[in-house]
């Protein structure tokens, strides 16, 4: 049976198929949906970590259990887990151990752009990049196999495009499930230098194991159509080149670390002009060059943002003519070449907080108060957008908390105007480490942690401090005021984020307190309750528009009749505004 | 890319462009076809821009669209087909909701909202249909089904027999709401047909 699944779904769909008994994660866009459709398996156990860290840490011990494991994440968190991945590298597995890395080529969802496949050489790891579903779900079972066959993790590297687009699925039934039983190995998992040594030898050697199994694999073929000119490429870019030329003969790799070397030299032969297509950096690139093939590459394509099919035909394309009229592309294909141009100019529909949100009286607040904001990863991090812009910093998860440590230790005059503000699943993620450094180091820092209950922006995961697991069973909740004061935290407080008078009330004076503070201002995500409470109403309005200073989505201004209108289905009754209308003229839904 | 047809939704954030991609995803796979979809969503879950690309026929490469090459856009919010014109083919249809949802800088005073959205659609696209799709779903019983009265419209445009529709209601829509999805495709079929 064939079923439309995305990259995401098949890889799920591939660990129940293929014998995953252990799956872990932190979500991150586009990696979430990886996990929340293994939870789907109940053969599977599955879980949130609080980070990718301990994701990966976590996976690494399924694996010497003796459990096939697979833990999955977005590009940047790869870095939060690379210090176990590279010493996993060394130790190697006893169940197959998958790392996925969801990379996100034109950030439409990240803080920055890293193409995660220089990981693979740099952790000496092997990597398979699929190019659509079908192959997302072959690859985990092939991945299982080298992990196990040559005692390695394995990086499975997508990107947004493999992650978030649906194709065509031919499903199985799922193989026996097996855990190998447990002997104690401590030369291979007791990492100390003596042991690590034999092991750095032995990872040369599977290096070299690997690249004769990358020559011989059917996971990187060729397909020979015309010799005039051929396109190596791998994952989603294969799709691009094979739309836009159709008559190009193609390597595709699916095997990126080791590369085939002798069928790259071999193929490179066969054509006459050579380009390679990959999105990000020259990575097949200035490997090819280093085999002393001559190859067009990112001469002619960015090496930044995501490929399409009209750019390859445009850019290739011109080379083509110029450089080997003989195999110009067709006229089919340069009518595609010619730019499309936007007719008409319609505003900008940035992302916004909802309707309802928590954040956005807190905000509101400290945009009035003129404070300095150290922020982080999450939907607050729209904070930032107009009307509010109430945030100064975003630089990773956690590093609100640290950051306003270093801030405050260089600048000791922004004690005085400084607050951090972070999630709560970001918090659990990795500001805890970064308060004790607060505490520890003596600063003065207040630290709002924004507690909706959820990690709200990839789609409401559950977190240590949420009650619930990824198998929806009841769990601990962490007390963060608990919490903060057995690290050393004196004040604590805790507000109603909708009381916006309280919440001004108690920054103002923590921020003034000389000495570390935590305010953990509360109330559950907006898409959490539905239809909770009546949506406010707006009578005798003095056309002041104050309110309109906070951004909520349902409020907005009527030119002619001179008043603000409230989009009852938008709101929520969250009563922010209430609070910020001098006139009394919004009230109440009902009152 | 001849054999491939292209077809790009479009709305803001909440009004269920991804549910409507899944319905149609399923109509081409019970034809027989290739299909592959792709979406993106961003930093907000409600309110931001939101695009699904659907792609059907023979065999599919690329699971996204280039510009000027869109068959059929569906626009869930008027101003969202504006945004996205220019990805339609020069005899590419265009389906319009006639709904004004105004993002952000609008809604404060920083932006204007254009107001000769359908005029300019109307005079720059040969074939457009407006459709006040949310009057027509709040009379089909719910004003969520907005959706589902714009596949409604599309499928007036697609040569796709009516049952086929009917059972990717079935298989996509939460049963409880199957009945006023049904009415409300109608609605749109309808509409487009008179």
């Amino acid at each position: 049976m064939k079923a439309l699944l995305t990259g995401n779904e098949a890889i799920a769909r591939g660990a129940y198929e293929y014998g995953i008994s252990v799956a872990a994660a932190y979500p991150g866009t586009p990696s979430t949906e990886i996990l929340e459709n293994i939870s789907k398996y109940p053969e599977i156990y599955s879980q949130w970590s609080p980070n990718e860290k301990v994701a990966m840490e976590v996976g690494v011990g399924a694996s010497i259990a003796g459990a096939r494991t697979l833990v999955a994440m977005k590009h940047v968190g790869v870095n939060v887990a690379a210090d176990p991945l590279f010493t996993a590298a060394y130790s190697g597995v006893r169940g197959g151990l998958i790392l996925v890395s969801a990379d996100d080529p034109g950030m439409h969802s990240s803080q920055n752009e890293q193409d995660n496949r220089h990981y693979a050489p740099f952790a000496k790891i092997p990597m398979l990049e699929p190019s659509d579903s079908q192959e997302a779900k072959d690859m985990v079972k092939l991945a299982l196999e080298i992990s196990e066959t040559f005692d390695t993790p394995v990086l499975l590297r997508i990107t947004t495009r493999i992650a978030h687009s649906q194709s065509l699925v031919e499903l199985g039934e799922p193989m026996e499930r097996e855990i190998k039983p447990y002997t104690k190995d401590a030369k291979k998992f007791v990492m100390i230098p003596a042991h690590a040594r034999t092991r750095r030898v032995f990872l040369e050697e599977r290096d070299a194991q690997l690249a004769t199994f990358s020559e011989q694999s059917a996971a990187n073929f060729v397909e020979m159509r015309q010799q005039s000119f051929g396109i190596i490429t791998s994952g989603v870019s294969y799709q691009y080149v094979k739309e836009a030329f159709p008559q190009a003969s193609v390597l595709r790799l699916g095997i990126t670390h080791p590369i085939p070397k002798q069928k790259i030299m071999d193929f490179a032969n066969e054509v006459d002009t050579l380009f390679v297509v990959e999105e990000l950096e020259p990575y097949l690139e200035n490997q090819i060059k280093a085999l002393g093939i001559k190859v067009v590459g990112k001469d002619l394509l960015p090496p930044y943002g995501e490929l399409s099919v009209s750019l390859l035909q445009k850019n290739l394309g011109a080379y083509l003519n110029v450089a080997n009229p003989s195999v110009a592309v067709t006229t089919e294909q340069s009518n595609i070449m010619q730019e499309v141009q936007q007719p008409f100019t319609a505003p900008v529909r940035p992302p916004v907080m909802c309707p309802g949100c928590p954040h956005r009286g807190v905000f509101y607040v400290i945009k009035q108060l003129k404070l300095v904001v150290s922020g982080d990863i999450g939907c607050y991090t729209l904070g930032t957008m107009p009307p509010l812009e109430a945030m100064d910093t975003c630089i990773c998860m956690g590093a609100s908390i640290s950051a306003a440590v270093g801030m405050e230790k260089a600048n000791p005059e922004l004690a005085g105007k400084l607050v951090a503000v972070i999630g709560d699943s970001t918090f659990m993620h990795s500001g805890v480490t970064g308060l004790m450094d607060v505490v520890y180091n003596k600063t003065a820092a207040t630290i709002i942690i924004l507690d909706n209950s959820i990690t709200a922006m990839t789609g409401h995961q559950y977190h240590p401090g949420t009650g619930k697991t990824l198998m929806n069973e009841d769990s601990p909740t962490v007390d963060f005021a608990a919490l903060a004061k057995s690290l050393g935290v004196r004040r604590v407080a805790e507000v109603d984020a909708f009381d916006l008078e309280t919440v001004k009330k108690v920054i103002q004076e923590e921020v003034a307190a000389p000495e570390p503070s935590v305010i953990i201002a509360r109330q559950p995500c907006a898409l959490m309750l539905k239809g909770q409470t009546e949506a406010v109403v707006c009578e005798d309005c003095k056309a002041c528009r104050v309110c309109l200073r906070i951004g909520c989505p349902a409020l907005s201004f009527d030119e002619e009749g001179k008043t603000v209108v409230v989009n009852k289905p938008l709101c929520t009754g969250c009563n922010v505004c209430i609070q910020i209308c001098k006139f009394g003229a919004l009230r109440k839904g009902g009152a | 890319m001849s054999g491939v047809l292209n077809i790009l939704f479009v709305g803001v954030g909440g009004q269920g462009a991804i549910l409507a991609s899944k319905i149609l995803s399923h109509v081409a796979l019970s034809k027989g076809w290739d299909v592959k979809l792709s979406e993106i969503h961003g930093m907000a879950q409600r309110g931001g821009s939101v695009v699904t690309q659907v792609r059907m026929g023979e065999i599919v490469f690329s699971p996204t669209i280039e510009a000027g090459d869109v068959h059929i856009l569906v626009a869930f919010e008027k101003l969202e087909a504006y945004r996205w014109a220019h990805m339609l083919k020069k005899d590419g249809k265009a389906i319009v909701n006639d709904q004004r949802i105004e993002p952000l800088p609008v809604l404060i005073g920083a932006a204007k909202y254009p107001d000769s959205i359908l005029d300019d659609l109307n005079s720059s696209i040969q074939n457009v249909t407006v459709i006040p799709a949310l009057d027509l779903a709040t009379e089909a019983g719910n004003a969520k089904a907005t959706n589902v009265v714009l596949m409604g419209i599309l499928a007036a445009h697609m040569d796709i027999p009516l049952e086929r529709w009917q059972e990717a209601l079935e298989a996509k829509v939460p049963a409880k709401l199957l009945e006023v999805n049904k009415k409300a495709f109608m609605a749109g079929y309808n509409f487009a047909v008179k």
